[in-house]
């Protein structure tokens, strides 16, 4: 096997055991359920990025050239958590706080940058416009980081993501990159019926960024996105990544009865069963 | 730091507010190397045309996008930079709210929210831009301090606070240009210490902003009365400064607070919330904008038109006196 295929490989089965602890967690979480629906659509994107794209270092979170990753769309906690556990910012037995009393790990995340959490999030589209403050500070200290906002497609209702969109292009923020979770449904249904924008490609690249669409489960394809040269060197990248609600368990796939809900022993064994290396 | 002389003093009056912010900015930006300020194209309005072409690269426009620019700054902050923004002070207090509530309150970032002309300092543009609940939100936003400066020499004294102090803070500028001058003189100021600027015996006057100054007048006015008014400059909200109503209450017979803000929320609600804490208070008088909309006239005319004059200030103050019972001063305060 050469070196890419490998990667792919060890980043695959990272993503099998992100969602497995994703269904740890949201058992553990009992009456209060999680939103195990939208974090099962972006681990695939968490994995990549914390597994082999974004430089970081656990043991100095403080790093000012790390990439900063920011977890717009905070109802995707879990992809997250899990994925800052994969990183070494969380241990087995901290990751078990999830949603317990004044847990570092909320519902939704809140600021710890000691433990990888850059900003507190969970209010929709609030995300990228910090992107912007992060991006212009580090092209200001000259610093060669990166910043990625990590949003959904429904989150992209908020007219705020559009004031971002139209400013990241303006200040030209090569290095901020946006994700959105095209997952095709937010929480009360579909996002064609609930507020059709259309095409999201078409859209970031009539705001002024270079937009690249991707398969958001194929591991390969996410890296090629994030690391690929751009082909407007200028230009802030967004990264379309279509995606499912629920990805990786059948019966949550899809459904939006899986946006937030909390899930039975059975349920979650069964659903382990779906994810063996 | 600028001196603060008479002849200053006059000068920042003739800027008005926002022009003697935009001086300010200026002079106590030097060797701020992470310093950034933003504006939501409100750079002339705000008084930073000199800021932006001596500092251009300290500046940053965002357009006409509030919510955005409380975030850009937000971001800025969180890396590092001392962040300030401007725009009108209703739109920064309603229009991104959630951005000073999430990113300032919760996240603690140190972002200085500079709001130009809350109150009534915009006259004949109506009720869009006056800042009549600024302060009752800003003060709601839990961990984040409120400030508002009585005159220039105090909008002077609170930018070279600023640029030391570290924490998320409102500031909220009134008056428009030819601002009535309190301060000739230099002065201590700490952020959540009031200032007593007269001694009096009878009635404990609080005040903040423009109505520092109408304060001033309103107690010479009752004076003359042979009424003994105290007169405290409350120029920070939040954190309140117990101690100066502390003291009020330890010889006054009646506390007065006068804004030029809506009377719920504001310095009045903020006095209120401490006295009916602490109990055994003397009854206290609301000044400030009556709990409705408007109609729009010149900054001078609306002052007068909702009572905020000094000698209209001073006769509300003597009707309370004259009331006598408390069943009296229930029905005139009521009628209000």
């Amino acid at each position: 096997m050469d070196e890419r295929n490998e990667r792919i490989e060890r980043l695959r089965q990272m993503a099998r055991r992100m969602r497995r602890t994703a269904l740890t967690l949201t058992l553990g979480a009992g009456s209060n359920g999680a939103h195990i629906g939208p974090s099962l659509s972006i681990i695939d994107i968490c994995a990549v990025l914390y597994g082999s794209v974004l430089r970081l270092d656990s043991a100095n979170p403080h790093w000012s050239e790390r990439d900063r990753f920011l977890l717009s769309k905070g109802h995707g906690a879990l992809g997250f958590y899990t994925a800052l556990g994969e990183a070494g910012f969380f241990t087995s037995e901290d990751l078990n706080t999830f949603e317990k009393h004044e847990s570092l790990l909320p519902g939704q995340p809140a600021m710890c940058v000691e433990r990888g959490i850059e900003i507190s999030s969970g209010s929709l589209g609030l995300g990228l416009s910090i992107g912007i403050g992060v991006a212009l500070a580090g092209r200001r200290a000259g610093r060669n980081y990166k910043t990625y906002v990590l949003m959904g497609d429904g989150e992209c209702n908020e007219g705020t993501v559009w004031e971002a969109a139209m400013a990241a292009a303006h200040f030209k923020l090569s290095s901020l990159i946006a994700i959105v979770d095209a997952n095709g449904m937010q929480s009360d249904g579909t996002c064609s019926a609930i507020l059709n924008m259309g095409s999201h490609e078409s859209k970031w690249r009539s705001f002024g960024w270079e937009a690249r669409c991707v398969n958001g489960h194929d591991v390969g394809d996410l890296l090629d996105a994030f690391t690929a040269e751009r082909r407007t060197p200028d230009r802030p990248l967004a990264v379309i990544a279509s995606t499912v609600k629920g990805k990786g368990i059948s019966f949550m796939e899809n459904n939006n009865d899986w946006h937030h809900n909390r899930i039975t022993q059975a349920q979650h064994d069964t659903a382990l069963l779906e994810l063996v290396d | 730091m600028l001196p603060i002389n008479a002849s200053n003093a006059r000068l920042w009056s003739i800027l008005g507010s926002r022009g003697a912010f935009g001086v300010a900015m200026l002079d106590a930006a030097v060797g701020i190397e992470n310093l950034m300020v933003l504006t939501a194209d409100l750079s002339v309005t705000s008084g930073l045309e000199r800021f932006r072409a001596s500092y251009p690269d300290k500046f940053l426009n965002v357009g006409i996008a509030e919510q955005n620019m409380i975030g850009i700054a937000a971001g800025l902050a969180k890396e590092g930079h001392h962040t300030f923004v401007t725009t009108f002070s209703t739109f920064a207090a309603m229009r991104s709210y959630e951005q000073i509530r999430l990113h300032l309150g919760y996240m603690r970032l140190n972002v200085k929210v500079i709001g130009l002309a809350g109150g009534l300092a915009m006259g004949q543009f109506g009720n869009t831009h006056y800042g009549i609940e600024d302060m009752a939100l800003m003060r709601a936003v839990p961990g984040l301090t409120v400030i508002a400066p009585a005159d220039g020499a105090e909008i002077v004294k609170t930018v070279e606070a600023m640029m030391k102090y570290e924490g998320p803070v409102f500031v909220r500028l009134t008056g428009a240009i030819n601002n009535p001058i309190v301060y000739t003189s230099d002065y201590d100021f700490a952020v959540g210490k009031a200032v007593r600027l007269r001694k009096g015996s009878d009635v404990a006057i609080f005040a903040c902003g423009t109505m520092v100054y109408e304060t001033m007048q309103a107690a010479k006015n009752l004076d003359a009365q042979g009424v003994s008014a105290s007169v405290t400059n409350m120029h920070t909200l939040k954190p309140l400064d117990g101690d100066a109503i502390e003291e009020a209450c330890s010889y006054a017979s009646l506390l007065v607070t006068v804004e030029e803000h809506g009377i719920i929320g504001g310095l009045g609600g903020a006095v209120a919330e401490y006295t009916a804490k602490r109990g055994g208070a003397p009854r206290q008088l609301f000044v400030g904008l009556p709990d409705q909309f408007g109609k729009n006239g010149d900054y001078k005319y609306l002052l007068h038109k909702y009572g905020l004059t000094g000698e209209q200030i001073a006769g509300k103050v003597m009707d309370v006196l004259r009331c006598g019972t408390r069943d009296a001063f229930k029905t005139l305060v009521l009628a209000e």
